[in-house]
């Protein structure tokens, strides 16, 4: 185990372990605080940052921040890293790194390239020597596009998951809120419920008012209850309609053993879905959330500060091929993240982190009642991320979930936003949104009455 | 400023959808944002959740409705509001609390937790009406508790020597409801129960949650059967049906 030092403000700092001194190096952060990894002063985590900027990028093939032998997903990350990706940028520091990502000749094509050929932990390290600014600027060149019903991350798109949650699961009042959403172009990304009961019955019966509602209407998206894996299996076993495998993941083997899953029963399901054949050729057929603070929560951190177990997550995200992977950035709470600050800064990483490992990067822009934020800063995060080229958002009626008890964007918000930036649903949806009368020809959304809308039978059928 | 007037509901379509969600749905628009009835609306319901959060309990007001029973108190190392987000785990352990002599067949924790107008509004009601179903039990003075997390009445529990504890704890307040209780239930309580060892009874409060006379019926139950098979948790939540306890039709074990 290494030892790094760096001479700061007439200091010198010392930082034993690659661990510590990427926690060290991290911005300021609440779950970081709470777990007893965060620079001991400003001066402290600035040093750090000299420090990280001068190590070679090839230590994290050589040394492992969670033990190889202890934990799979440690060994699903080195055992598929692909040297000849790396070898462009093998002989560069983190900072080196920093600056080549920055550069002109960093591409979208050359950042594509590059994606096999680093780790989670390399990413990580590079984010904390990155302003917002340049977090913003690296993942805006980096478009990742994923496909199913929908053609999602096409350069000038944003898509949204319409997220339709009741707090009995009640299917009319879950349709009312698709509507809703609907009636407000949202949903091209994803149609996706969290059940209030976590059952196979339960999500079945969720699974099949969707399935129909989407058909009825053709509706070029995807559905998904957000039930736990083992249940999809299930669920797919008993012939229901399943698009999308959903998961949580995190950056450790002992998370994830807290969430009930590991990598073979990943695998299983992944497979299980691929089976069902209703994606499309590029066997996109999962959908992961992660978030800071989750392996901390598990009590399952080995000492690493939480944005780095969160590229982690995207390490196994990736080998998955996902569909769709958001964070749930401000839904941990306070403990992790602490305010607007900490939030929008750890949206910023997150995306920028999946990106340049090659996820189709989308985040749920939000927050709890018991965290320092409100909807201004969700205003800031979700103009920031429409600029860096987010894959999706999430959105809810009115930005106020009513069965988990958190805010997230309102489809208002997410109309807003394409009109100030100029982003346009994706491709099959948008035709769709004018067949309905729901776009005019070209793109403006323009939410129609509902009692002169084409979804008025919806309404009919639902109410 | 007055509430904006809301739309006439018999001109509005959404109005039969509302019937089926509190979602906030059918808001209409002005351009892309929305009408600033619905901002205002929203930011009312979110001025009262942070006001839930960080309001402190008003110990003597809850020592008074616990009345006859005189109430113990207990505080938590996490010092401050701001230092209690942070720092859960501050908010598990005990820095002082009043004594009492056990043992005891079971303790009540009346604890702020997330909600503080949860506890003062809804505790005592689930307290005097979980006693009143459970005569003969040897009950500890009801110990209030404040930056106090679920775990803090492990250490609690311990020291009076309670066979079970119940912690009352004010849940993370949502926009919809800001003082929705929550009731968890441990067996042998000591420091380093797992969450996994716990009953939890949740969404306790007079808006369309489940009513505090119910929910003391349930807790009653489960506290009789945590006793009988020496266990909580999800041992316990694998036989006990809360969906058939929560039955209108459903017979008290003992009136």
């Amino acid at each position: 185990m290494g030892c790094w030092g760096a001479t700061a403000g007439g200091e010198r700092h010392v930082f034993d372990g690659l661990a510590y001194l990427l926690a060290a190096a991290s911005p300021r952060r609440s779950g970081d605080e709470l777990a007893g990894l965060a620079a001991a002063s400003d001066a402290a985590r600035v040093a750090a940052r000299y420090a990280l900027a001068d190590l070679p990028l090839r230590i994290f093939l050589d040394e492992a921040v969670v033990p190889y032998e202890a934990d799979e997903v440690t060994r699903l990350i080195l055992d598929t890293h692909d040297p000849a990706a790396f070898a462009p940028v093998s002989h560069l520091t983190v900072g080196g790194l920093r600056d080549w990502l920055l550069s002109h000749e960093a591409d979208g094509a050359a950042l594509a390239a590059l994606s096999p050929g680093l780790t989670p932990e390399m990413v990580a390290a590079v984010s904390k020597l990155m302003r917002n600014q340049d977090l913003i600027a690296v993942a805006r060149k980096r478009r990742v596009v994923t496909a199913f019903r929908s053609t999602l991350g096409l350069e000038g798109r944003l898509a949204t998951r319409l997220q339709p949650n009741h707090p009995t699961d009640d299917p009319r009042g879950i349709a009312a809120s698709t509507l809703d959403g609907l009636l407000n172009g949202s949903g091209d990304a994803v149609i996706g419920v969290n059940p209030a009961t976590d059952s196979v019955p339960n999500a079945m019966a969720l699974l099949h008012m969707l399935d129909e509602l989407r058909e009825r209407y053709a509706i070029p998206t995807q559905t998904c209850v957000l039930t736990h894996v083992t249940n999809a299996i299930e669920i797919m076993r008993r012939g229901a309609p399943v698009d999308l495998v959903f998961q949580s993941v995190a950056g450790t083997e002992g998370a994830n053993r807290g969430f009930g899953v590991d990598l073979a029963i990943l695998r299983e399901a992944r497979e299980a879905a691929l089976a069902l054949g209703r994606g499309g050729p590029s066997g996109e057929v999962m959908y992961f959330e992660t978030g800071q603070g989750s392996a901390l929560s598990a009590e399952a951190h080995h000492g690493v500060d939480q944005q780095t177990l969160e590229a982690r997550a995207y390490g196994v995200c990736r080998t998955f091929k996902p569909l769709l992977v958001n964070t749930v950035v401000g839904f941990i709470g306070p403990e992790y993240l602490y305010d607007g600050k900490q939030i929008i800064r750890a949206g910023l990483e997150d995306h920028f982190c999946g990106k340049l490992l090659g996820l189709p990067m989308g985040v749920d822009v939000c927050y709890t009642n018991h965290a320092e934020g409100d909807g201004d800063d969700m205003d800031g995060l979700m103009t920031l991320l429409g600029v860096a080229g987010v894959h999706f958002l999430i959105c809810v009626p009115g930005a106020d979930d009513i069965m988990l008890n958190y805010q997230s964007l309102s489809f208002h918000d997410v109309l807003a936003l394409r009109s100030m930036l100029g982003l346009r649903p994706a491709p099959e949806f948008e035709a769709w949104l004018e067949r309905m009368g729901i776009a005019e020809p070209g793109g403006a959304i323009r939410p129609p009455p509902l009692a002169q809308s084409s979804l008025l039978q919806l309404a009919r059928d639902h109410g | 400023m007055a509430e904006l007037p809301a739309p006439d509901p018999r001109s509005d379509p959404w109005a039969r959808l509302r019937q089926a969600t509190r979602a906030r749905i059918g808001l209409g628009g002005c351009g892309d944002a929305l009408p600033l009835r619905e901002v205002l609306a929203f930011q009312m319901a979110h001025a009262l959740a942070r006001d839930a959060v960080h309001a402190p309990l008003d110990v003597a007001a809850l020592e008074a409705v616990l009345h006859p029973y005189a109430a113990l108190r207990a505080r938590s190392r996490a010092a401050d509001r701001g230092t209690y987000l942070r720092r859960p785990d501050l908010g598990r352990r005990l820095e002082a609390m009043d004594a009492a002599e056990g043992p005891f067949d079971a303790a009540f924790v009346l604890a702020d937790g997330l909600s503080a107008t949860a506890v003062q509004r809804h505790a005592a009601a689930v307290f005097h009406a979980a006693l009143r179903r459970l005569p003969g039990w040897r009950i500890a003075p009801p110990v209030i508790a404040t930056g106090a997390r679920v775990a803090l009445g492990d250490e609690i529990g311990a020291r009076l020597g309670a066979r079970l504890v119940a912690v009352l704890i004010g849940e993370r307040p949502g926009l919809s409801v800001p003082d929705s209780l929550g009731v968890y239930l441990t067996f042998d309580p000591r420091p380093g129960r797992r969450d996994s060892e716990r009953n939890c009874i949740s969404n306790i409060h007079t808006a369309g949650g489940l009513a505090p006379e119910l929910a003391a019926a349930k807790l009653a139950w489960l506290m009789r059967e945590a006793l009988s098979r020496k266990l909580t948790g999800n041992g316990l939540k694998d036989d006990a049906d809360p969906a058939a306890l929560a039955a209108p039709t459903f017979a008290l074990p003992d009136g």
